[in-house]
């Protein structure tokens, strides 16, 4: 669901805007729409999510109306529209991966989170949920964690537990900037 | 061994740098092409070639190239279809994460060949790491003198940038990745115009997949003739195999187009056999929307000749019998597979992806999944199995692009040569979601291990 409800401001950083001038740059004069993609990764990169202040920002950069980035941001599996984990934990759930595991890795991780698929933990870090083939099918089960989209293959449920623990432990050393 | 052309290097330590991919011969093809050749002869090397677009359609490179327009003061454009999405296929996530310069190269050679002046790839957004290899790649052949202006002194120019999709099958369409290009969503285009006459910006156009434009680099090199020598009639050159599903090592091979289905499953040299010591029961051999074979007809064709992989061999018996290379995703199922689940699992697949423009997908792929969804779950009628194989054929031919088709046919298929598993659901249904249906009656070629009976 788009939240357009969302009122909090949003100012891209001076470095943000200059890695969008660089984008807009690679396309021909007037087709700087083209640049919406890679700018709105660079957005979801940042903040985490879009909401729709940041993508009337962005159409206000692109000089383009706010629905042609709505129309794109729904579009796109890749976007969120609300708030998720700091990890997303995103499990192939396609063919090649369903005929070795993919089920149970995703029921493990649910078991494992404690929350359904599509929410956030407690502590704000995780959430997961199956989307369709990651192009990894030799090396089933695989999932992938954005905004670097890292992936984690030929997945086993001990695997699962140590990244979850892994990326647990990581943050508790590093305090978070609020 | 068969020869490898592409994936020659592929365990040479730092082959992903410049530095080694040029001393292992790299750029040479740039070289050559841009110092010694004109754009028409890049052409007519790779229409002598028969190199056949490695995506999926497998519609001969060199003809389509052809086909560009060049109309006075308009630009023209090639993109790289890397959208890679088609479930059984990671062959163009691997070349370009081991050997990213072999596509630089080859794009360098193939805008030249069609007078583009800047040159777009545009990979699946979940390939992030991959782009940042490609840039880092890009860069790396800029500084060399390779991309920018003037390159090698020959008055050509070329820029070269990669693009992110954000997460949609359809737009590895290539109407709908120029779409996509655009900053719009991935629906596909009305055609005609083709891209070759109004692409990207209105402009003439040519979408190439990956490995279509990194095999453009050996074909420069050693002549289109001499890639034509490898493979079996129209079926040329090496293939990159996607293979996957439950087999001993599953993984990317490159294969000579011509060994045959047994010696891919089989050998030590490629897959290695099916895994865990069970039996095989039905193939995928080109990515999920070909039709699946089960194994008996997908190692031997009706005539009972040897199947072979190559586009006329794999097709041999149209549909009622064969099936189609496609992206040469190769998925092998065995025997504890249950195929209603697997097609159903494809049916969620197509519909979750379809873009919604055309009726008969929008709407077909969700009834589809909705019925298998329920014979798998054991609440399905035996005319369910009827209603499937209607609202396929409604689907097929009737959508603006092919994926209506890619949806079709999985479910089609499966019914034509799995029908009695598709009955056990309706008939046994306790049992169905117990148990998996085992190996069909005709399922398999070799000699029959002794198992409980399916009725």
């Amino acid at each position: 669901m788009l939240k357009l409800s969302d009122t909090e401001e949003v100012i891209f950083s001076p470095e943000l805007i200059t890695k969008f001038n660089e984008i807009v740059s690679r396309y021909p004069e007037g087709k700087q729409k083209s640049a919406l993609l890679p700018i709105l990764h660079l957005v979801q990169a940042e903040y985490s999510w879009l909401s729709a202040t940041a993508m009337d920002k962005v159409a206000d950069y692109l000089d383009i109306k706010p629905i042609e980035v709505y129309e794109v941001a729904t579009f796109y599996t890749m976007f969120f529209l609300k708030p998720l984990g700091k990890y997303v934990l995103e499990v192939c759930r396609t063919g090649p991966c369903h005929i070795v595991g993919a089920d149970k890795i995703m029921k493990h991780i649910e078991q494992k989170l404690g929350v359904k698929e599509g929410e956030v933990t407690e502590d704000g870090l995780f959430s997961w949920r199956g989307v369709e083939c990651l192009a990894a099918c030799g090396m089933a089960p695989v999932l992938q964690i954005g905004p670097e989209y890292t992936y984690y293959e030929n997945l086993t449920e001990v695997k699962v537990d140590e990244l979850i623990d892994s990326l647990r432990s990581k943050t508790a050393t590093k305090p978070e900037n609020s | 061994m068969g020869r490898k052309l592409l994936l020659e290097h592929i365990n040479v330590p730092g082959i992903n740098t410049f530095e080694v991919y040029r001393e292992k011969g790299g750029y040479r093809a740039v070289e050559k092409s841009l110092k010694t050749m004109s754009p028409e002869d890049v052409v007519e090397e790779v229409k002598k070639s028969g190199l056949r677009g490695r995506g999926g359609a497998g519609f001969p490179t060199g003809m389509k190239w052809s086909f560009l327009a060049k109309p006075e003061g308009k630009p023209r454009y090639l993109v790289c279809n890397g959208d890679e999405s088609e479930p059984g296929t990671f062959k163009d996530r691997y070349l370009m994460t081991h050997i990213p310069h072999a596509l630089i190269e080859g794009m360098i050679v193939s805008s030249f060949a069609l007078g583009a002046n800047t040159s777009y790839i545009y990979l699946r957004g979940e390939m992030m790491p991959q782009i940042r290899i490609l840039e880092k790649a890009i860069a790396e052949a800029k500084n060399a003198g390779f991309l920018g202006k003037n390159i090698l002194g020959s008055g050509y120019d070329l820029e070269l940038y990669v693009q992110p999709g954000g997460g949609a099958y359809i737009c590895g369409e290539e109407t709908a990745l120029i779409e996509s290009l655009e900053g719009k969503r991935g629906n596909p285009r009305i055609k005609p115009p083709f891209p070759a006459i109004s692409g990207l910006y209105n402009c003439p156009t040519v979408v190439n997949n990956v490995e279509s434009i990194a095999a453009t680099v050996p074909i420069i090199n050693d002549g289109g003739d001499e890639y034509a020598k490898i493979g079996i009639g129209r079926s040329t050159g090496t293939k990159l195999i996607s293979a996957s599903g439950n087999l001993n090592k599953p993984g990317v091979y490159e294969i000579e187009l011509g060994v045959t289905v047994e010696e891919f499953i089989y050998s030590d040299e490629y897959c290695g056999g099916i895994a865990n010591g069970k039996r095989l029961k039905a193939v995928v051999a080109g990515g999920s929307s070909v039709p699946i074979l089960p194994a008996n007809l997908i190692l031997k064709t009706i005539n009972n000749e040897s199947r072979l992989m190559t586009y006329e061999s794999l097709a041999d018996g149209g549909f009622a019998t064969g099936t189609m290379l496609g992206s040469g995703g190769f998925i092998a199922y065995d025997e504890d597979q249950c195929i209603v689940r697997n097609t159903w699992n494809f049916s969620r697949f197509y519909h979750h992806e379809s873009c919604g423009q055309c009726s008969p997908c929008r709407e077909g792929t969700g009834w589809m999944e909705k019925v298998l969804h329920r014979l798998e779950y054991g609440h399905g009628k035996l005319s369910d199995i009827d209603l499937l194989v209607d609202v396929s054929k409604k689907i097929e031919g009737n959508t603006i692009c092919p994926l209506g088709d890619a949806a079709a046919w999985p479910v089609a298929s499966a019914i034509r040569h799995f029908r009695d598993e598709f009955e056990w659901h309706v008939t046994q249904p306790q049992e169905a979601v117990s148990r998996n249906y085992g190996l069909a009656n005709y399922a398999d070629p070799l000699p029959k291990v002794e198992k409980v009976a399916a009725n």
